[in-house]
């Protein structure tokens, strides 16, 4: 037993030595400048870094700093500017002709050239590559033979792509399709470099793309190290030496990092810590509207859901929710109570219409309870909101949601919040239309376009239309609206049809979601875009 | 000295006696401690146990404790008696503020009275906790009992099954096992409890049981012919309680706790239900601006807690002969 | 003894089947993870019937285990839906996770054994109600809760510590996330040694020892802990797989790209070769650590003997 004690004692040295050490840790801070390197929060992307298989925002931060694409958003306006393309024209809203600018390379010196797009739209499109992207490129010609729904491909590539010489291409769409151009700014319609079909995997290990930023190190699950391209040929180049993006698995560990000086820039403040951020970080904190709306969806696969005086109880339900309440408390303002269907990053515009929704979306406790009753009660006799527990904090919400509604209708019970354990599994009881009450809905939009914030959500069996909500004026309000050239007229049409979705309630707008960040004294000229992603090239180190 | 007699099968066939430790085996060779025994003839008749019960009746710590757990079994059944409030009335706007009069633990954050909400969570709380530490302390005591006790091809097969069920994630099984209950009663979860939660007892018993078993009384009562059962019950049990006594009433809280684990993975008790596990889980993100939210019901369930591990201590104090 | 080693390595074997068969099933019980991809949105069903495919989950369950054991042989455990190697997740998750529950075990043994032979010695003294106290603070108040608090005061207001853990996540900076993840395992630890040394502490082997006049520490240590021991070790066995593959709440606290945070992670999306390649480890390393319990058993208590 002696040497037990011996090792004891000697367990006993080793930590105090060991918390000796740990005494000594620190920070270090990157030179100042334009050499300065920004630190970054950063969360594990989901998906492979392919811009056609990078559905969510993490991965899409990457892809916004090593590529650059036809079009881009202003990071200010939303609005979609030409960057590689020189011209894109069309006379029919169906063909379309496309030039890119000379004298862009991709960081290995490659050239960019109309081949460069073709090949990577065409990998999009292919069934085979499982791209999650891939129902992008569902407007090309030539997309049913790529991607059937069934069975294998029977065409390697898009019928509807053709390179016409080094630098111009054509596009022929299989229906008309007025704001196309205007889509192309998604990282999904990124040039690729020959590298990456040549050696797929050391791409992917370490991707390489046309942006201002180059990868210099990727340790997956933990650290990228993305470094200024000194050679970028375009005009955005970035402002500082590099961005180092790291791995944060709780938003929480981000901030107190951020507060102990260890991190630059966190672009998501956790909603608990809200209170505290003026004390912390004073004016170092954004708070930018970003173009995602949060709705409830209701299933009206339900017959329950799906009859006249329905429509009174989610007229009734919406009235019953408190929004300004709820953003306010909940939320500490990084919500804003929704009045329309769509975002205000829009601007008026692009089809964003404040108050369009009008009474539905006010509270009015009296009313709620009328309208509620008057439409038969809710099916069931109590409500029982869907969200799933495992992503985001849903559950606040959801019961404050639900407080204020049984509060309007005086019955604890009439609202309860029903979660399920996993996204999948909350997907999966989508899909398979077996949600018996209203659900939460997000959308986060791909592209800054009122088309993307209706037709994909409530048009006929689209593709996100999750309540399965079918109306054949708005859908022929948006058939009209999307053949429609002259943008303003496209988009009044588009207003007509959401004042369709809202005399029928098709689903509840809740809140527009906020972009938050705080960052350290180390950077300034910090910005979010409208999708709520930092505007890294533009930060500035001190 | 006896030489200890191997019964276990794992341990029967061995020929020569390993090394011992002689300082130990003087020990046990000198007072041969046959703690079980009653020493006077007279107190022949009367068990261990009920020695234990007598004990116990007089044990100031035993009372109180018993005092506190029915304090919380009247709240359980009665949360009325001590409040007017109504667990699930909301207001937003007083969210996450202090004390003030009539609401003397402040509100929660969603703007419930945090009074209330304690009083009425004892039901949850407390059924939980209890049933589901019963549960784990009999099956597992149980299994890990006979594992230690006959040894060989019980303990080879008991203990492999644990290891198997030590190896299922709580997050996985309760995603698995729960998401298909869809009541709001506390008994699915209280059985998902049992089901992963008795590996660790059968352990703790188990070796328990092992040791008391070399010891001198438990060999002599077996030569006197005593059956296994009456050799468990009489003689190995009471001198191997202690240690799962010790976990089971320590595991009663972390089981409060687990509780609120599974309603957060959407899998354990729905809403309406009121919870302290629960309600510290919604408040531990505002400990910074509101320590209040998460400190009441986190003081209640340490009440509890401390009820039951003064019980736990006084039953142990009982069963054990050498503090008499 | 050495045949008693091998037969219990020999029951690996079994278990490694059951347990991989029971874990397997369960995450296919739990549904089809491919529609968890494509983020707010319904997959479009061609690229979920190709995803399907490509992670083999077209084919009967029965088919798919054994195909996944069949390349389990090979070494290849299969990739994340990320496209990650597991074996790539499990070579950077294991050691992170192995040295956390090594600060862990070592607080258990270190502060956990010391506190419980004095409170068992010192029972009903300050002292005793002092750790009862803290005991009861452990228990009640979440690690979470503690963790962060921790974190914001040693991180953040006294600059002692960094509030997360670098991605080579050395010893040093391991030490306040450890004795977070070990702070219940304590209340246990602590506990069970002081039922056995109050218990002990008059067993007549104790009297006997202090009545040949042996020194105080002497009989602490030599007799009395070492006979009250077994317990404590049984606990610390089956708390070093709960350690490791539990740690959730402390690696999210202090961003430790762990297994709990790797294993949660797939059970969540559902990834099965994610999740029965990280649980099967711990079943082994579960297995690892009972059979040096039981060893153990025969070293504290030499009447236990093992064939």
């Amino acid at each position: 037993m002696r040497g037990a004690t011996h090792a004891k004692w000697t367990a006993c040295a080793v930590v105090v030595a060991l918390a000796a050490t740990a005494c000594g840790g620190g920070g270090d801070s990157g030179s100042g400048g334009s050499d300065g390197v920004v630190s970054s929060s950063w969360g594990d992307p989901q998906n492979p870094l392919e811009p056609a298989n990078t559905n969510e925002v993490q991965g899409g931060k990457v892809l916004d700093m090593v590529f650059r694409g036809l079009k881009r958003y202003d990071p200010k306006t939303g609005e979609a500017k030409d960057m590689l393309a020189e011209k894109i024209e069309t006379t029919d809203s169906t063909n379309f002709t496309i030039t890119v600018k000379p004298g862009w390379t991709f960081s290995n010196g490659e050239k960019v050239t109309a081949k460069s797009f073709v090949d990577a739209w065409n990998y999009g499109a292919l069934l085979k590559n499982s791209q999650k992207n891939a129902y992008f490129f569902e407007y090309i010609d030539g997309y049913d033979k790529v991607h059937p729904v069934s069975g294998t491909a029977s065409e390697p590539s898009l019928s509807g792509l053709k390179v016409t010489g080094d630098l111009t291409f054509t596009v022929k769409l299989n229906q008309k399709f007025s704001t196309f151009p205007d889509t192309l700014g998604y990282a999904a319609y990124a040039p690729l470099p020959k590298a990456f079909f040549d050696d797929h995997a050391a791409w992917l290990a370490k991707p390489i793309g046309n942006g201002p930023y180059t990868i210099d190190s990727y340790t997956k699950g933990s650290k990228m190290s993305l470094r200024k391209w000194a050679d970028y040929p375009g005009d955005d180049k970035a402002q500082n030496g590099g961005v180092d993006l790291k791995v944060y698995t709780d938003n929480n560990t981000a901030y107190t990092d951020l507060i102990a000086g260890n991190l630059d820039l966190v672009d998501d403040v956790p909603a608990s810590q809200l209170k505290n951020v003026k004390s912390d970080l004073g004016d170092r904190y954004l708070n930018t509207p970003a173009g995602i709306i949060q709705t409830l969806a209701f299933p009206f696969y339900d017959s329950d859901w799906n009859t006249a005086g329905a429509v009174k109880v989610r007229k009734g339900l919406s009235m019953a929710i408190n929004r300004e309440q709820i953003t306010d408390t909940i939320f500490q303002k990084t919500r804003t109570p929704a009045t329309d269907w769509t975002s205000p990053v829009l601007g008026a515009d692009g089809g964003f219409k404040e108050g369009l929704c009008g009474d539905g979306c006010t509270y009015n406790a009296a009313e709620a309870k009328k309208l509620i009753t008057e439409g038969g009660g809710i099916p069931g006799g109590q409500l029982k909101i869907g969200y799933n527990a495992d992503t985001g904090s849903h559950k606040e919400w959801v019961d404050a949601v639900c407080n204020s509604i049984n509060n309007a209708l005086g019955n604890d019970k009439a609202c309860v919040g029903d979660p399920t354990g996993t996204f999948a599994d909350f997907r999966n009881k989508i899909g398979q239309n077996k949600m018996t009450g209203p659900f939460r809905a997000g959308w986060q939009m791909d592209y800054p376009l009122i088309q993307n914030f209706l037709q994909p959500l409530y048009y006929t069996n689209a593709s996100s239309n999750d309540g399965k909500w079918s109306n054949a004026e708005f859908d022929k309000l948006v058939d009209q609206a999307n053949a429609e050239t002259d943008k303003a007229k496209a988009v009044s049409l588009f207003q007509q049809a959401e004042g369709v979705l809202r005399d029928q309630m098709g689903a509840i707008p809740l809140w527009y979601q906020n972009g938050s960040a705080g960052y350290s004294t180390k950077v300034s000229n910090v910005t979010l875009n409208p999708f709520s992603v930092p505007v890294y090239n533009e930060i500035k180190v001190n | 000295m006896p030489e200890p007699q191997p019964y276990d099968p794992a341990i029967a066939g061995t020929g020569a006696g390993g090394a011992m430790d002689l300082a130990i085996s003087e020990g046990s060779s000198l007072d041969g401690g046959p703690g079980g025994l009653p020493k006077d003839p007279s107190e022949k008749a009367r068990s261990l146990w009920s020695d234990a019960l007598r004990d116990l009746r007089r044990n100031p710590v035993f009372i109180i404790s018993g005092l506190i757990i029915l304090f919380l079994l009247i709240i359980s059944l009665w949360p009325s008696l001590i409040t007017s409030g109504n667990p699930l009335k909301a207001d937003l706007s007083k969210a996450q503020q202090g004390s003030s009069p009539g609401h003397p633990f402040g509100y929660d954050p969603q703007g419930r009275d945090v009074y209330t909400r304690v009083v009425y969570g004892t039901r949850t709380s407390v059924t939980v906790g209890v049933c589901a530490t019963l549960g784990v302390a009999i099956v597992g005591s149980f299994l890990g009992a006979l594992a230690g006790f006959f040894g060989g091809w019980w303990d080879s097969i008991l203990s492999r099954i644990s290891d198997i069920f030590f190896g299922i994630p709580v997050v996985l099984g309760g995603l698995v096992f729960l998401s298909v209950v869809t009541g709001s009663t506390v008994w699915p979860v209280i059985g998902f409890m049992i089901l992963l939660g008795w590996p660790q007892i059968a352990r703790i018993a188990r070796g328990s049981v092992i040791t008391v078993k070399q010891n001198d009384f438990v060999q002599a009562a077996r030569a006197l012919g005593a059956s296994n059962s009456r050799m468990m019950l009489r003689h190995v049990a009471p001198n191997a309680v202690a240690p799962v006594i010790v976990v089971a009433t320590i595991a009663l809280g972390t089981y409060i706790s687990l509780e609120a684990t599974l309603s957060y993975l959407g899998v354990g008790l729905k809403e309406p239900a009121v919870s302290w596990g629960i309600d510290i889980s919604a408040a531990s993100n505002y400990m910074r601006n509101a320590p209040h939210m998460v400190l009441y019901p986190a003081g209640a369930l340490a009440l509890t807690v401390l009820a039951f591990i003064m019980l736990g201590d006084a039953v142990r104090d009982a069963l054990d002969p050498k503090l008499r | 003894m050495g045949r008693y080693v091998i037969r219990r390595l020999l029951q690996m074997i079994p278990v490694f089947f059951g347990a991989t068969l029971l874990i397997f099933l369960m995450v296919n019980v739990m549904g089809d993870p491919i529609a968890g991809l494509c983020g707010d949105k319904a997959c479009d069903p061609a690229t979920a019937a190709q995803l399907s495919k490509e992670y083999g989950l077209d084919k009967p369950v029965w088919q798919q285990y054994l195909t996944y054991m069949g390349n389990v042989f090979t070494g290849d455990f299969g990739t994340a839906f990320n496209g990650q190697k597991v074996t790539e997740l499990m070579a950077s998750a294991f050691p992170v996770t192995i040295r956390l529950t090594i600060v862990a075990i070592v607080f258990e043994v270190v502060i956990g054994i010391s506190l419980g032979v004095v409170t068992g010695l010192r029972r009903g003294r300050p002292i005793d109600t002092l750790v009862l106290i803290l005991t009861l603070v452990v228990i009640a108040i979440p690690t979470f809760v503690t963790g962060l608090m921790l974190q914001l005061v040693l991180g953040v207001q006294w600059k002692i510590i960094s509030p997360s853990v670098s991605s080579e996540a050395p010893f040093n900076e391991l030490i306040i996330p450890g004795l977070v993840l070990a702070s219940v395992s304590l209340a246990y630890v602590t506990r069970l040694t002081r039922t056995s040394i109050a218990e002990n502490a008059r067993a007549d082997y104790v009297r006997t020892a202090v009545a040949k006049g042996l020194p105080r520490f002497r009989i602490i240590t030599r007799h009395l802990l070492r006979n009250s021991l077994i317990p404590v070790v049984t606990f610390i066995g089956t708390d070093i797989g709960a350690l490791m593959g539990g740690a959730i709440v402390t690696e999210r606290i202090f961003n430790i790209h762990g297994v709990g945070f790797q294993l949660y992670q797939g059970i969540l999306r559902q990834s099965t070769q994610t999740v029965v390649g990280f649980v099967t480890i711990l079943v082994l390393v579960f297995l690892l650590a009972n059979l040096i319990v039981d060893l153990l058993y025969a070293v504290l208590d030499p009447r236990i003997r093992y064939a």
